[in-house]
């Protein structure tokens, strides 16, 4: 069974109700998107996600409810560099879509959700904790896993798989 | 209102109050959770979960292996479940491989799924009745529980880690006599939940530590992430199996138990029923076992026969390939999500079409239900915190990977 193409048109993916709340609302908030393998991908602007989290899940038409996960991706070495992956899932129409932000290498950051979702608290922690991304806004990001004086961030593809010796 | 403030436990705010530590090393903390507990008196002002004990960073050691070579580190993360982490691992790669798998590798896998929920529920009903005081129960669940151990480690050869299922389907045959061994349990195993319900449900001391015990509703359930029976103990009939359903789940027939409580006795009672439910779908998928291939036709993906590798030049050749170099899945990113016996269970796996998987990340249904512990138990009694734990099923192997 081939692999159908991935479709990155924006104007194809119109239909798509996430896609279409978010077009409607703020054209510049969304960068990208993408349908592959029957999952719908949107990169936001990292500036907007705060708002574009609000906007999906009090979208009467089809409410992204739950937060299913809160995931991080290092592109090592392109710049940007990381990608923080959501991955949002409405109970009542059984729909998902996953959100990406772009963020840079230097010193990344972005806003956190946990105040529209309580779910990302630790979510949102296990992300800072292995990957050194920060989500300002989040009332206690500490490290979650590792302990707190560990030195570096195990997940980002420049920290050996043996760790330091 | 959901437990927004998480703030730290170190000092106590008050001076009546005072700090207690709980675990990591504590018989009811099913593993190594660490609770820090401020108090006043007896009841729980304030709580917080300390987790990472159990830390083992799969997540980095995926990124090292062949895609064939996770599999075995899946079982690991969640050591109650390992089919149903095998299960959601496979499709996730099958996915971005584009592979379909014959209808009987498929009915298998349900097949073992469902037990394994049972097995996984066995241990919850015996640990969990072991903290609230109910010791029996233990010894009783355990016997079961020995049978199905015994059911895999027919098929698998292993009684815990089983890692059967390989991408494209299953690692072997099903052995002569397992369907028989299987029915055989099946038909046994109503008669033996009637056993623990007799010994529980009913049971007014059970009902005295569990009835109206640890609330929680159903917007803060789903607020704070919470699945499985610990969202549907709070009234949200929400299951994967039924909604989004994989792995043939859509052609089998079963209820799903939901009850809109949301205390310790409504989770009690869903899994309670989800063991019922759960072993008809294994009669199901018995009576209906279709008959055919355990492999998915992709040579350069699934492993050979061994007969065609001492006929087939091809066979030897693809055999080398892929036990050497592995094979490359075409670039791009999967999230597949399934019921486990504690509540969705995900595989974030982005591939970049090498032999290896660029990033593997597990959402890990307890470290979600964890979340809801504070708000559970915030304004009750420390006997409470222990039945509370209990009714959320955690696995730490899963929550700290």
């Amino acid at each position: 069974m081939p692999l159908p193409p991935a479709i990155t048109d924006l104007e194809q993916l119109k239909s798509h109700p996430a896609i279409a709340k978010l077009l409607a609302w703020n054209p510049v908030a969304v960068e990208e998107a993408r349908f592959d393998r029957d999952e719908i991908s949107i990169y936001i602007n990292r500036d907007f996600i705060r708002q574009a989290c609000v906007l999906l899940r009090d979208n009467p038409e089809c409410p992204f409810n739950f937060l299913s996960d809160v995931s991080c991706v290092d592109w090592l070495p392109q710049e940007p560099r990381f990608e923080v992956v959501y991955h949002l899932l409405s109970i009542s129409n059984k729909e998902r879509v996953r959100l990406k932000v772009r963020l840079d290498g230097g010193s990344p950051a972005v806003d956190s959700v946990t105040s529209i979702w309580p779910a990302a608290n630790y979510f949102e922690r296990e992300v800072y904790d292995l990957f050194g991304v920060r989500f300002t806004g989040h009332p206690y990001l500490r490290r979650l896993l590792m302990p707190e004086d560990w030195e570096g961030y195990p997940l980002r593809k420049d920290y050996p798989v043996e760790g330091y010796r | 209102m959901a437990h927004l403030t998480p703030m730290p436990v170190l000092e106590p705010v008050e001076d009546r109050t005072m700090i207690l530590n709980m675990g990591p090393q504590h018989p009811s903390t099913h593993g190594v959770l660490r609770l820090i507990l401020e108090i006043d008196g007896e009841t729980v002002v304030r709580m917080m979960p300390d987790i990472g004990y159990l830390h083992t960073g799969i997540e980095k050691t995926c990124e090292a292996k062949f895609y064939q070579q996770v599999v075995p580190l899946t079982d690991r993360i969640d050591y109650l479940c390992p089919l149903t982490n095998n299960l959601c691992y496979c499709l996730a790669v099958e996915k971005l491989l584009g592979l379909e798998i014959p209808p009987k590798a498929q009915w298998m896998r349900v097949l073992l799924n469902e037990l394994t929920r049972i097995n996984s529920h066995l241990v919850w009903l015996g640990t969990h009745a072991l903290d609230i005081g109910a010791m029996s129960v233990f010894l009783y669940c355990f016997r079961e529980r020995e049978d199905i151990l015994r059911l895999f480690e027919m098929v698998s050869g292993q009684r815990m880690m089983t890692s059967y299922f390989r991408i494209g389907g299953l690692a072997l045959e099903p052995p002569i006599g397992f369907f028989e061994r299987a029915r055989d349990f099946a038909n046994r195993f109503p008669s033996k939940v009637d056993e623990y319900e007799n010994l529980l449900t009913g049971n007014p001391i059970w009902m005295m530590r569990t009835k109206g015990v640890a609330k929680i509703t159903a917007e803060d359930a789903l607020a704070l992430g919470a699945s499985g029976p610990t969202l549907r103990g709070s009234g949200v009939d929400f299951d994967l199996r039924r909604d989004m359903p994989y792995s043939s789940y859509e052609r089998f027939k079963f209820k799903v138990p939901i009850s809109t409580d949301g205390d310790v006795f409504a989770r009690y009672m869903c899994r309670v029923q989800e063991l019922r439910e759960s072993i008809a779908m294994v009669q199901q998928a018995l009576d209906g076992m279709p008959e055919g291939p355990i492999k998915a036709d992709a040579p350069k993906v699934v492993l050979p026969d061994r007969e065609k590798m001492k006929t087939q030049m091809e066979a030897l050749i693809y055999h080398f390939k892929i036990i050497t170099e592995g094979f490359a899945v075409p670039a791009g990113e999967v999230y597949q999500a399934v019921e486990s016996p504690r509540g969705e269970m995900g595989y974030y796996v982005v591939s970049d079409g090498t032999a290896k998987p660029y990033r593997v990340h597990m959402r890990a249904a307890c470290l979600a239900n964890l979340q809801t512990l504070p708000t559970m138990c915030e304004g009750r009694l420390i006997a409470d915190v222990v039945a509370a734990i209990g009714s959320i099923d955690i696995v730490l192997g899963e929550i700290d990977r």
